[in-house]
């Protein structure tokens, strides 16, 4: 009990100090301890800390903690630690809706804002699609909510490949770049248009705690134990749609945040959702901002997209984890 | 109290238990006997609510089932499930804790869940294996777990399948031993339970079905007996009688 609210408070402390580091570092260093006189005395350093750096932080915090939080739980409502907030189909339909935008609308009344409206749109309509097919007589079906996830995910697929095809050049650079994840392009707009969605997703996961760790005995198991399970999927999954809706509207595809958080929260503090689920809240967006600080120091004066990041760091730690704790993670 | 009227549960065009009427007086060890797919486990499920009956009526402790919210009846009646898995790290003591989620208010358990949970564990004897993860527990050690967590529920009803499944004799007597105090307390038992034996030296009431019939109701007594056991199970039995006088069956070699 006393470890978890340790673990809990470490990261609380260790989030400010990530920003902190985020916006210090860059083209035009800073040192983390004269922000708050800077931001202060509005003196040498003032625009890019309140114009570039910190909407970027904060869109990277937004993000990393929606997907990290729906990962988590996702694999409890699947039981199943190698679910990822993909499963649903909403990263696929998000894709989907933003490669149409960009090869087939694009510009047009919405401006800028047309993008994220295509991509959160169809990434809801996908899942809606998805949550449809696998119910039946007021049940959801929870292998066929995978499976029917799957499906549609790589139906998504093709349709984005088929995009990929028609664009043209210049399209086909936005569409990649886009589809690879990054927070170049953030503003302050962005951030408060992104941070409700988050306040309202993150509260409706973080209910569903008591009950997902009931579930991880069984839907039947669950039941008798007086968990209403068919609103506890529904919640669940309409929170995750929204959440990761908004991320990958925001931030285009970043993979690997909200498989790997909850991991390494179960590992070093065991698997109650009442600390796994704030927990990935926090994790989560430490993580996304040490990554995106990495994709933009790290090949200067070029950005790498940040889903290539957690994908190159994300994709060798968790093989790393599978094989050095390999009981822990999935008993 | 737990009343059947008339009660049947179809699936796929195919009956799976019919015309099943039961009174079920508290404080009776009830065990319900027959064949596999003879429909134990579906009767069970419809007493608990998971399964709603295609025909008639169950009423529990007076009220019909359905008129139940789904932590309320969690507080009345716990199901021990045949099948049971854990896909994530949670240690043996989580896992009982978790028989207190009906009584959650709030996120947090208080003291005293905690207090029921560990005094649970102690009940099944599994006190020392409280902190270790339960997926890395044997199969008799986490079955003891779950009766635990059951327990922690503390409902009037208890509906186990099978609690002494992958247990050794002595857990078996332990665990229905159990049963019985829990019983003396007023509370209703009813298992689904292979082994006759068992059933008999344990039983206060026995439902024998078949197909998803009742063939026989009643003390262990009547309702063991050569002829009737025969007709269930298609094979013939020795009927002998255990030194504490309760029926003892021994299935005949050379049927097949």
């Amino acid at each position: 009990m006393q470890k978890r609210i340790k673990i809990l408070l470490i990261l609380i402390i260790l989030l400010p100090l990530s920003i902190c580091v985020a916006a210090g570092v860059g083209a035009y260093q800073i040192l983390p301890w004269k922000i708050p006189k800077i931001l202060f005395t509005q003196e040498d350093g003032f625009a890019v800390l309140v114009y570039v750096r910190f909407p970027r932080i904060i869109l990277a915090a937004l993000v990393g903690a929606m997907l990290a939080i729906s990962g988590t739980t996702l694999q409890g409502i699947f039981r199943n630690p190698l679910a990822d907030p993909g499963l649903i189909g909403v990263t696929a339909g998000a894709g989907l809706g933003a490669s149409l935008w960009i090869v087939l609308i694009g510009g047009g009344v919405l401006g800028i804002w047309g993008l994220p409206i295509a991509a959160f749109g169809c990434g809801m309509l996908v899942t809606i699609g998805v949550w449809k097919i696998s119910e039946s007589g007021g049940k959801v079906h929870t292998v066929t909510l995978l499976l029917a996830g799957i499906a549609l995910n790589s139906l998504a697929g093709a349709c984005i490949g088929l995009m990929t095809f028609l664009a043209d050049d210049e399209q086909l650079r936005s569409l990649t770049f886009w589809l690879l994840g990054g927070f170049g392009g953030s503003t302050w707009s962005v951030v408060f248009v992104t941070l409700p969605v988050t306040i309202v997703g993150v509260f409706l996961l973080l209910q569903q705690a008591s009950a997902l760790n009931a579930l991880s005995l069984g839907e039947s198991e669950a039941y008798h134990l007086g968990v209403p399970t068919e609103s506890l999927k529904r919640w669940s999954v309409f929170g995750v749609a929204l959440t990761v809706g908004a991320a990958v509207a925001a931030a285009g595809g970043i993979g690997f945040v909200g498989l790997v958080v909850p991991h390494l929260l179960r590992l070093i503090g065991g698997a109650d959702h009442r600390f796994v689920l704030p927990g990935s809240v926090l994790g989560g967006a430490i993580l996304l901002i040490l990554a995106d600080l990495f994709s933009r120091i790290v090949v200067v004066p070029a950005e790498l997209p940040v889903g290539v990041v957690t994908a190159l760091i994300g994709g060798p730690f968790f093989l790393w984890l599978l094989i050095r704790f390999k009981r822990e993670v999935f008993l | 109290m737990i009343e059947l009227e008339q009660v049947g549960y179809r699936i796929n065009g195919k009956w799976l238990v019919r015309d099943i009427n039961l009174s079920i007086k508290n404080g009776l060890l009830w065990g319900f006997v027959g064949p596999n797919g003879a429909g134990k486990s579906t009767l069970l499920r419809l007493i608990s609510g998971e399964l709603i009956p295609t025909t008639g009526e169950i009423r529990l402790f007076g009220k019909p089932i359905n008129s139940y919210e789904p932590k309320e009846l969690a507080r009345l009646r716990a199901y021990l499930q045949q099948k049971r898995d854990v896909n994530f790290p949670f240690t043996a003591f989580e896992v009982v804790l978790f028989g207190r989620y009906p009584y959650l208010n709030g996120t947090k358990e208080t003291a005293s869940d905690i207090a029921i949970a560990d005094k649970a564990l102690r009940h099944v004897e599994a006190e020392m294996f409280s902190e270790r993860l339960y997926g890395t527990l044997s199969g008799g050690e986490s079955s003891r777990v779950d009766v635990a967590r059951i327990l922690a529920q503390t409902p009037g009803l208890l509906l186990l399948d099978e609690p002494t499944n992958h247990l050794d004799p002595r857990h078996q007597v332990q665990i229905l031993n159990l049963c019985k105090k829990i019983c003396d307390q007023g509370k209703t038992v009813i298992t689904a339970i292979h082994d006759l034996n068992l059933a008999s030296m344990y039983a206060d009431q026995l439902l024998m079905l078949k197909n998803g019939v009742s063939v026989a109701c009643g003390s262990p007594k009547s309702v063991l007996t050569q002829n009737m056991l025969t007709d269930t199970y298609d094979i013939s039995f020795n009927i002998l009688t255990h030194p504490n006088g309760f029926p003892c069956v021994m299935p005949n070699l050379n049927h097949f």
